[in-house]
């Protein structure tokens, strides 16, 4: 079957509509509108306002709400409409959504699934376009999950859901329109693992989200030159599958990662550690990173492209850690 | 219940909290319970009267000065005190102390300590409640420092748009800390606020506890009927200090002392004895069986037992399968 992204979501929101009763989706625009990125588009009339619940703009409140509701039995889906939106509810997502389990001694839990926009590339300027995944990924408590492909933006959130604990998905915003089949049958899928999208013997190159299209073509680009890099796709942010990135660098003894996150305090400066704490040994050459610059994401394409981490510099970092020979 | 047995009962919840926390401030000083430590002193009727008009079934948010919801809720006073030491007996299994006390067998959320952060969590358990068809209400206490933060304005809007069971209980004592209301806020009249959100709101005297329950149960019962949220101004008075490490120089002592002048244990007691309802051996009577609680808590807690180290990690997320393959994997 053919289909994109946000339709591969939209199917995942209305399994879990039709097979939960406790499950409603609410947030800013996800009802009459139709959801900021069209992904509930239509859904207000198969499953009616009660569970398709529009919010006034209070991301604290509604996120917030969506705790009480967790708490309260039922199985809350709440769409922000973007990262940067979601710094006003941080002090739910945070203080409450992430501590209460183990503040109450494991009387309480909170089964909220929160999803969100994430990253850059369609110049939306500094307030809409910032891949603060990284910055959830610290806080213990939260598990932050980063679907890249159909099947993943098609299945976590069954899995997200059966989780008893909060769980964030970020879906990149140029994904949305990304076009691809998926079987008939594809359904939920694990939200624990990384994966490896592509095999090769020469370099790992570690990435997720919104960069794993662009690494797979670097990683296309790095064949035609001789170079076989394996790909990793994390997939789940938090917690980090360690054991499948280590497992990939102790084969190619190189490793890069690719991270739409700034260097500064950074998912991919945790991956780094992970790899040098367990992996150490097994390195031929200096870790290295392709990262976003450190700068606000500016409007203008140029400037905005230039910002981001593109596949002609994932090749290059790639090319310089296979020209470091033993 | 009669009238006189009401008073008596009423008088002995409040006199709980006031002796539980006047033993809680010299374990302080002990170093027995260490961290914030705020008491509620002063402002019992507010907990005691409100809480007597809600029904087991109901759920309860409230704050970091909360041990007097707590009691006042029918969370035993053992399994509190334990929880002001940190032990694992305490009702929270001693890592919340006393700012985040919870029990699910009373529907206690929390001992929520970010000012205005419950408000949107009673909103939501107001809202699952009116989804699956509950009669209950969920009461949410908050003080007037709560009222400048936006999750107050959002949380109030919110419910009186969807018309959610929820009760909110503004305990005005007239300081956010150390910052006197009219310093904060730019209108006073608290009831105002929540009457722009169109809904019912009034301010009733949190000095005295008959007047908290009365108004209590008619806008609990008023919420209950599917009306949508109500709103409630208490007006109180703290007479400690904020926390354990407060010099009080925002306030006159003259002042305080004029509140103390309203303590709703003192006034309740005169009324029940010029009534006759109460003479001097039956108050005595309280007093002794309070203190005998209060002792039986402390030496619970005493009693109690640390978490063991192991523990540490229990429960921050819940212990399944898949985590555990997860976090094995990547140690």
């Amino acid at each position: 079957m053919t289909t994109t992204y946000r339709e591969a979501i939209r199917t995942a929101l209305r399994e879990a509509l039709t097979k939960d009763p406790r499950v409603f989706l609410m947030g800013e625009d996800v009802g009459k509108y139709g959801g900021s990125y069209a992904v509930s588009k239509g859904l207000l009339d198969e499953f009616g306002p009660d569970r398709i619940r529009d919010t006034p703009l209070s991301e604290s409140t509604f996120v917030g709400a969506g705790i009480g509701a967790a708490l309260g039995g039922l199985r809350p889906i709440v769409e922000v409409m973007t990262v940067n939106f979601s710094l006003l509810a941080l002090d739910q997502i945070v203080n409450n959504a992430a501590t209460i389990r183990h503040m109450s001694g494991g009387q309480f839990n909170v089964p909220i699934v929160i999803r969100m926009a994430t990253g850059a590339g369609r110049q939306l300027a500094a307030q809409h376009a910032h891949s603060l995944e990284g910055w959830y990924a610290h806080i213990p408590g939260l598990r932050i999950v980063a679907p890249a492909t159909l099947e993943d933006a098609r299945g976590m959130l069954w899995t997200a859901l059966q989780d008893p604990d909060p769980v964030l998905i970020f879906e990149h915003q140029t994904l949305y329109n990304m076009e691809g089949t998926l079987p008939d049958a594809a359904g939920p899928v694990d939200i624990d693992c990384a994966a490896v999208r592509r095999e090769g013997r020469d370099v790992s190159l570690i990435t997720y989200g919104g960069t794993l299209q662009k690494t797979l073509q670097a990683a296309e680009t790095l064949a035609s030159a001789g170079v076989d890099a394996e790909v990793i796709d994390l997939r789940t942010l938090r917690p980090l599958d360690t054991a499948t990135i280590v497992a990939s660098v102790r084969k190619t003894h190189r490793a890069l990662v690719v991270d739409e996150g700034w260097k500064s305090g950074s998912l991919s400066a945790e991956i780094m550690a992970r790899i040098v704490e367990q992996a150490f040994y097994d390195l031929d050459a200096p870790l290295a990173r392709v990262c976003t610059a450190e700068v606000p994401i500016p409007y203008p394409k140029h400037l905005e492209d230039a910002a981001l981490p593109q596949p002609p510099a994932i090749v290059a970092a790639a090319r310089e850690l296979v020209a470091h020979r033993v | 219940m009669n009238t006189r047995e009401h008073g008596l009962r009423l008088l002995h919840e409040m006199l709980r909290i006031r002796r539980f926390e006047e033993k809680c401030a010299e374990l302080y000083s002990a170093g027995k319970i260490r961290g914030f430590l705020h008491l509620y002193i002063g402002e019992e009727a507010v907990a005691v009267g409100a809480m007597q008009t809600l029904r087991p079934d109901d759920a309860i948010v409230a704050t970091y000065r909360e041990h007097g919801h707590a009691l006042a809720r029918g969370i035993p006073m053992d399994r509190l005190m334990a929880e002001m030491y940190g032990k694992q007996e305490g009702c929270s299994r001693g890592r919340g102390g006393s700012m985040h006390i919870f029990d699910v067998r009373t529907r206690f959320y929390g001992g929520n300590a970010i000012v205005g952060g419950g408000l949107p969590v009673a909103v939501g358990l107001a809202l699952a409640d009116k989804l699956q068809q509950r009669p209950h209400v969920t009461a949410c206490f908050f003080g007037d420092g709560a009222v400048a933060e936006g999750e107050f304005h959002e949380s109030l809007n919110l419910a009186a748009l969807w018309k959610l069971p929820v009760l909110f209980l503004c305990e005005n004592n007239l300081y956010a800390m150390g910052t006197r209301l009219d310093r904060a806020q730019s209108q006073t009249d608290l009831t105002l606020k929540a009457r722009s959100y169109l809904m019912p709101a009034d301010a009733v005297d949190g000095m005295d506890v008959e007047a908290v329950g009365a108004a209590t149960g008619r806008a609990a019962a008023a919420v209950r009927g599917g009306e949508g949220p109500a709103f409630l101004e208490l007006r109180t008075y703290r007479f400690r200090a904020h926390s354990m490490f407060d010099a009080e120089l925002y306030r006159d002592k003259a002042e305080v002392e004029r509140w103390k002048a309203r303590d709703p244990i003192a006034t309740l007691t005169a009324a029940l004895t010029s009534s006759g309802a109460a003479t001097d051996p039956l108050l005595a009577a309280i007093e002794t069986s309070v203190a005998d609680e209060v002792d039986r808590a402390v030496q619970f807690a005493e009693a109690g037992t640390w978490e063991p180290v192991d523990d540490l990690v229990k429960d921050v997320c819940a212990p399944h399968d898949r985590a555990r393959s997860s976090s094995e994997r990547a140690a």
